[in-house]
């Protein structure tokens, strides 16, 4: 296999040293390294030249790093998704953001239906005279005298996010279910070019809110690492703090609504209670509920008083007490297993074709989880064991949290128990020019990713962000085939994928 | 079923006292900021360079905080030399008008209860259909909060509901993206009037961080017209509550 260039997670490299490959051999170098069980964490276009320089950064979770190789385009390219399925999504967002066409793209589609960055350039030759409508697109059918169609949102039934989602129904059955999204897009990764700026902190806590801390630390690790700025020992035991209560919050959330969503109301009541509990330990720290303005680039802006921390620590140990005795009940109470037990099953084939990420994946069996695979700051030192079940189910997604929410509780006690002294912050160095840097947190609902990529005066040339709900939304629409309707609101759940995270 | 049981004895009544009792907040809370213009220097305009949403500016010597724009993120208090801004533990900031959400040398204006008339409609059952419009689910899940046992929305005759037609009125998050606009005006208009429209979060607001992109507006206040205004990024569940209570005249003091 061709050696390619790599980087440790949160590592930097002048982009010079990214091998500029012709388009067949960057084709086979991307391809053989997925069938060798690399994952594409990015894959994204950027201005180059006179064209598109095309930037595939591949996780090689066996050792631990990630590769990295690039080609230029200028108008199409044979597309990947054919031969590998877990590039379909970032070959159509490429497409829709800089119109170049992925040739033999099985469904290339607009992904968040907003006008293409290269002037005079469209994937779909659009008419620019007329405004592209959201959603207004091609969507897949099935015909026959039985068949209909259930078409919902973008605004749900409860308090959630807009996205567009049909279903192709056989009587109660779901054949197919097509989700399409880009409601919630509001230009965050056009927005930080040219920075970093006096909003690019603030811009990467609203990526997604939930998962403040995940994104604030993806984005501080890619500065730092083009500065050669590493942040203190304390303040990234104080980040893995955060990030952990971050996933403490949603997971315990996420159970109790899947509780509600088969009608045990239970712990549906007490898990609302509890996620609150865990949100107000983050408050605690920083004096927001979602970690907002705790994790900057070069540390964190509050610390650890001996005071807060034995506070925090007995109101984790007290509200993690309430939680398994509300989650519990779950296991204990068969109409609730019957339920989660056989429905929304991926496969463990499936999940790592699709390159599915976070607890998604390894419910189905697929054992990845960043903080072990490709570590960064206090999880090189300090370990959180991977959860991963073989079923692929509704319970399996739910069982993983839970296994999750009892490990995040260790980890914190150990954490803090150990907590390092010093500093918080230190000032960080100004981005190296011509630089490209590449940051992994695994945030509660799997693998985040940050590119930083800097011009020859070290501003920020191109910045790419890939939640992991943009691996995952797919693998809910597989969940779906061949399932009740009724039970989508059981299987979304079960994922709980961000809108505004895959939006931007 | 006896272990529901025992654990319902066990997880306790959780519901805040609140607004019988004062609220509890976090002990780093930032409330509504506030100004002294003793100790402001005159040659200075650091925290207005700081702010990361133009929410400061500066006329005739008085500092002007437009609460609608602030995202509560202390840059203009680490930016000040003199201490001269801070952020109170005050959480009570909703306004019915967006001029009124302004922390200057005047005393602020909190929002006023409805008139008679809406409030012997909405006042002791008012229904919201919540619509996120390119929120980042930060001020959706502190709207969600209120519905749990802890905030227990329903004891004020308050409930979310899965349909604008049988609402009372609409909840805004999110600055209104261009590609949400249909979808919010089509809302709005399939709510039957009488209605409310209350818009919470900075983004909400005035547009927050994204007030000048392409891809979004500058708020609610852009497409329909808004009745109650939320600031705060986002704002606490307390202080969402208390908008809303002022709103029907449940809490009415100043």
């Amino acid at each position: 296999m061709t050696t390619l260039p790599h980087v440790y997670n949160g590592q930097a490299l002048p982009l010079a040293k990214v091998p500029e490959l012709t388009m067949s051999e960057f084709r086979t170098v991307v391809l053989e390294r997925i069938a060798d069980g690399r994952r594409i964490s990015s894959f994204f276009g950027m201005p180059h030249g006179d064209g598109i320089a095309l930037l595939a950064v591949l996780a090689n979770d066996r050792q631990g790093v990630l590769e990295l190789c690039r080609t230029q385009v200028r108008d199409a390219y044979p597309a990947l998704t054919p031969e590998a399925p877990q590039a379909h999504w970032f070959e159509r967002e490429i497409a829709e953001q800089w119109g170049i066409v992925p040739e033999g793209h099985p469904w290339l589609k607009p992904i968040r239906f907003h006008p293409c960055y290269r002037k005079g350039s469209d994937a779909w030759g659009r008419d620019k005279a007329r405004a592209i409508e959201p959603c207004v697109t091609d969507y897949f059918r099935v015909d026959g005298e039985e068949i209909h169609e259930v078409a919902v949102g973008p605004v749900h039934a409860g308090i959630i996010e807009p996205g567009h989602f049909r279903f192709q129904c056989h009587g109660e059955n779901v054949l197919h279910l097509e989700i399409e999204l880009g409601y919630q897009h509001r230009g965050i990764e056009r927005a930080i070019i040219a920075g970093p700026g006096q909003r690019t902190a603030h811009y990467v806590e609203t990526l997604a809110g939930d998962t403040t801390i995940g994104h604030a630390t993806a984005f501080a690790l890619a500065i730092e690492a083009l500065g050669g700025t590493t942040a203190p020992p304390r303040a990234q035991a104080l980040r893995a703090v955060a990030l952990e209560i971050e996933r403490l919050a949603n997971h315990t959330g996420d159970l109790g609504a899947l509780a509600n969503d088969v009608g045990f109301l239970p712990t549906a009541s007490f898990c609302g209670r509890l996620r609150g509990d865990f949100l107000n330990a983050t408050a605690l720290l920083c004096g927001n509920r979602f970690g907002r303005h705790l994790v900057r680039p070069g540390g964190v802006r509050f610390d650890l008083t001996t005071r807060i921390a034995d506070e925090l620590l007995k109101r984790i140990e007290t509200t993690f007490a309430d939680t398994e005795n509300a989650v519990n009940l779950l296991w204990q109470t068969p109409s609730v297993m019957a339920r989660f037990e056989g429905t929304g099953t991926v496969s463990c084939h499936d999940a790592a074709a699709m390159g599915l990420v976070g607890p998604a994946a390894r419910a189905s069996g697929v054992s990845l989880d960043v903080r072990n695979d490709l570590p960064w700051g206090a999880y090189r030192a300090h370990h959180v064991p991977t959860v991963s079940l073989p079923a692929g189910d509704v319970c399996a997604r739910a069982y993983v949290r839970w296994f999750e929410v009892r490990n995040s509780v260790r980890f914190i006690a150990e954490e803090i128990a150990a907590l390092p002294a010093g500093a918080i912050q230190q000032e960080p160095a100004r981005p190296a020019p011509d630089h490209l840097a590449v940051a992994l947190v695994e945030g509660w609902r799997g693998e985040i990713c940050h590119v930083a990529i800097t011009d020859d005066r070290g501003r920020l040339r191109h910045y790419k962000v890939t939640d992991p709900s943009f691996h995952n939304w797919f693998g809910l629409a597989m969940a779906l085939r061949g399932q009740q309707i009724s039970d989508f609101p059981l299987c979304n759940k079960s994922f709980n994928l961000s809108y505004c995270g895959h939006d931007l | 079923m006896f272990n529901a049981l025992r654990a319902r004895i066990r997880q306790g009544h959780r519901t805040v006292g609140f607004p019988n009792r004062p609220p509890v907040l976090p002990e780093r809370y930032m409330g509504r900021p506030q100004w002294d213009a003793t100790l402001c220097r005159a040659d200075c305009d650091a925290c207005v360079q700081a702010c990361p949403t133009a929410a400061l500016t500066r006329a005739d010597g008085v500092l002007r905080i437009d609460l609608g724009r602030c995202l509560f993120c202390t840059d203009c208090t680490d930016a000040c030399p003199t201490g001269a801004i801070g952020f109170t533990r005050e959480y009570r900031m909703a306004t019915d008008t967006r001029e009124a959400l302004v922390v200057n040398d005047r005393p602020y204006q909190l929002a006023k209860a409805l008139d008679k008339q809406a409030k012997a409609l909405f006042g002791h059952s008012l229904k919201l259909r919540q619509v996120s419009a390119g929120g980042c689910n930060a001020c959706e899940a502190d709207v969600n909060v209120l519905t749990t046992v802890v905030f227990d929305l329903s004891r004020f005759g308050i409930q979310f509901v899965a349909s604008p037609r049988h609402a009372d009125g609409l909840l805004i998050t999110g600055p209104v993206t261009k590609n949400m606009e249909l979808a919010l005006e089509k809302t709005y208009e399939a709510t039957p009037s009488p209605k409310i429209v209350v818009a919470v979060g900075a983004c909400a607001v005035s547009g927050g961080l994204f007030a000048d992109h392409p891809e979004t507006h500058k708020g609610a206040g852009e497409i329909i017209p808004v009745d109650l205004y939320i600031p705060g990024c986002p704002p606490h569940p307390i202080a969402i509550l208390d908008g809303l209570l002022r709103l029907l005249g449940v809490i009415e003091q100043q």
